[in-house]
């Protein structure tokens, strides 16, 4: 049920391979543009239904290391092996202009496109109202919302989110941040979710990982009680000791 | 409407003789008297038959071509080659080797119409599908398409607004090439009443012809609009300010 996706495996020193797969496991994997290494010897387990979030700064190669997940880029050495049923949403909701929203969403699935299927799908982003018109009339949060319902509806065991809300106002992003918690509850799929925004890490992973100069610099576990209160003092000192681990001082 | 009114008033007065240019009245009681006598309905009817075939030839290769060497990097790199060679031969100059090829019936002047037509057309699909976004394709990808699913769902309907600039520049091009070729050996169409009314000095059948082919073409323009219409809808479009 997992896809390897490694070029130059290395032997994991496990006798079966296959031996307790979680949604993600990633052995001492390297890549590099030319001479310049963006990730270098990292190891990385997602387990089943872990919401993981990967922070760090602009270029710290967290979003290559998203794509290699995804499979969009398999010129990479070591050992990468991901849940086969994966879905993907990025920074832009890239949704096929031509395509009504409702098309959009089962594009790639088996079959006939199944409307009630999309419907169902929308239901839960609150889109439904919507499903009839072209991508391009929407709003940058309402497509995201769309591109949400277009990775859930494939029921993914692992769900990888590239910045979705970067580019959303301030106000959307709360509520789409409030959704994404929803929707993972719901399908309790694995999340790996990129970002740069601390705020956003604590608010919503099982746990963070800093990613700098390629590799995973450290590691948190966040175990306050959902949903999470921003005010709170233990929500605070950590979001200012991820702040450090990522170089920025608060005083 | 201007220009109509200065014809019109300059054939009445006598500044415009009718072997110069024939008064408005004359041309359309021409149009009449062919009309009655079926010539210009089958003039018509040849001369669009062989755009209508020539343009489908055309637009078949092109279509073939543009998906060989658009999709596959092999088939640009074996066939754009030549392809761009050829463009910049001038098609009409194509009109003698294409009779002593095919006689002088209807082949040669398909061929011809079918050629000009490939050309901006070709030109405009391959732009198109290589101009698709990437960052769509991946989606495509991510989303689980295959090859072929990612060509009929993400390249294709990518590459259809250039495709129909293309179209529409080929169709125009089509009529101009009839011109030329219905002028050489032809017995049938619009251009071949233009050559016997030259023979005979009639310019009203002349500018009476010209007239057609202007309307010919601006009917051939609305049906892509009408195309264009229904196969981008999804694109809000810019409509000029």
């Amino acid at each position: 049920m997992a896809t390897d996706i490694h070029r130059d495996l290395k032997p994991l020193g496990v006798a079966d391979p296959d031996a307790h797969v979680g949604a993600v496991r990633v052995r001492d994997l390297n890549k590099s543009f030319g001479d310049h290494t963006v990730i270098s010897h990292l190891d990385l387990d997602i387990e089943p239904g872990e919401f993981v979030v990967l922070l760090g700064a602009s270029g710290c190669g967290k979003s290559t290391l998203l794509r290699i997940l995804a499979d969009l880029d398999r010129d990479i050495s070591g050992s990468v092996v991901v849940a086969d049923a994966r879905a993907v949403s990025f920074q832009a909701p890239r949704l096929m202009p031509w395509k009504k929203v409702w098309r959009n969403v089962v594009l790639g699935l088996p079959g006939k496109p199944d409307r009630s299927r999309a419907e169902a799908a929308l239901a839960e982003v609150s889109m439904t109202h919507r499903s009839d018109v072209w991508p391009k009339v929407l709003s940058g949060g309402e497509a995201q919302r769309v591109s949400l319902a277009r990775a859930l509806v494939r029921e993914p065991d692992l769900l990888l989110l590239d910045e979705p809300f970067s580019a959303l106002d301030a106000l959307t992003r709360l509520t789409a941040q409030a959704l994404v918690a929803d929707l993972w509850a719901l399908h309790q799929c694995a999340v790996l979710l990129v970002t740069h925004d601390v705020e956003e890490s604590v608010k919503l992973a099982d746990r963070v990982l800093v990613m700098k100069d390629g590799v995973i610099a450290h590691e948190a576990r966040v175990d306050l009680p959902r949903p999470r209160d921003v005010t709170d003092p233990r929500f605070v000192a950590l979001r200012a000791e991820l702040l450090g681990h990522l170089g920025v001082g608060v005083h | 409407m201007l220009l109509l009114l200065a014809w019109y008033v300059a054939s009445s007065v006598g500044w415009l003789s009718a072997h110069t240019l024939a008064s408005p009245q004359q041309v359309v009681t021409t149009a009449g008297e062919l009309l009655r006598s079926g010539e210009l309905q089958e003039a018509i009817g040849a001369s669009a038959s062989r755009v209508g075939l020539g343009l489908v030839f055309g637009v078949l290769a092109a279509v073939t071509a543009a998906l060989i060497t658009g999709l596959f990097k092999v088939g640009e790199d074996i066939l754009d080659a030549p392809i761009q060679m050829l463009r910049t031969v001038p098609v009409v100059g194509l009109i003698p080797l294409l009779i002593i090829w095919f006689g002088i019936g209807d082949q040669p002047k398909l061929i011809l119409i079918a050629l000009g037509v490939f050309f901006p057309l070709y030109l405009n699909l391959f732009a198109g599908i290589r101009g698709t976004d990437p960052a769509l394709i991946e989606a495509g990808r991510t989303l689980g398409l295959s090859r072929f699913g990612l060509v009929r769902h993400v390249v294709l309907p990518a590459a259809v607004p250039s495709g129909l600039v293309g179209l529409r520049y080929s169709i125009g091009v089509s009529w101009l090439i009839l011109v030329f070729a219905e002028t050489i050996n032809a017995t049938t169409g619009i251009g071949y009443l233009i050559n016997e009314a030259r023979e005979f000095f009639q310019t009203d059948t002349i500018v009476l012809c010209l007239v057609l082919y202007a309307l010919l073409g601006l009917l051939a323009d609305i049906i892509v609009r009408l195309l264009e219409r229904g196969l981008l809808a999804w694109r809000p479009t810019f409509t000029g300010t």
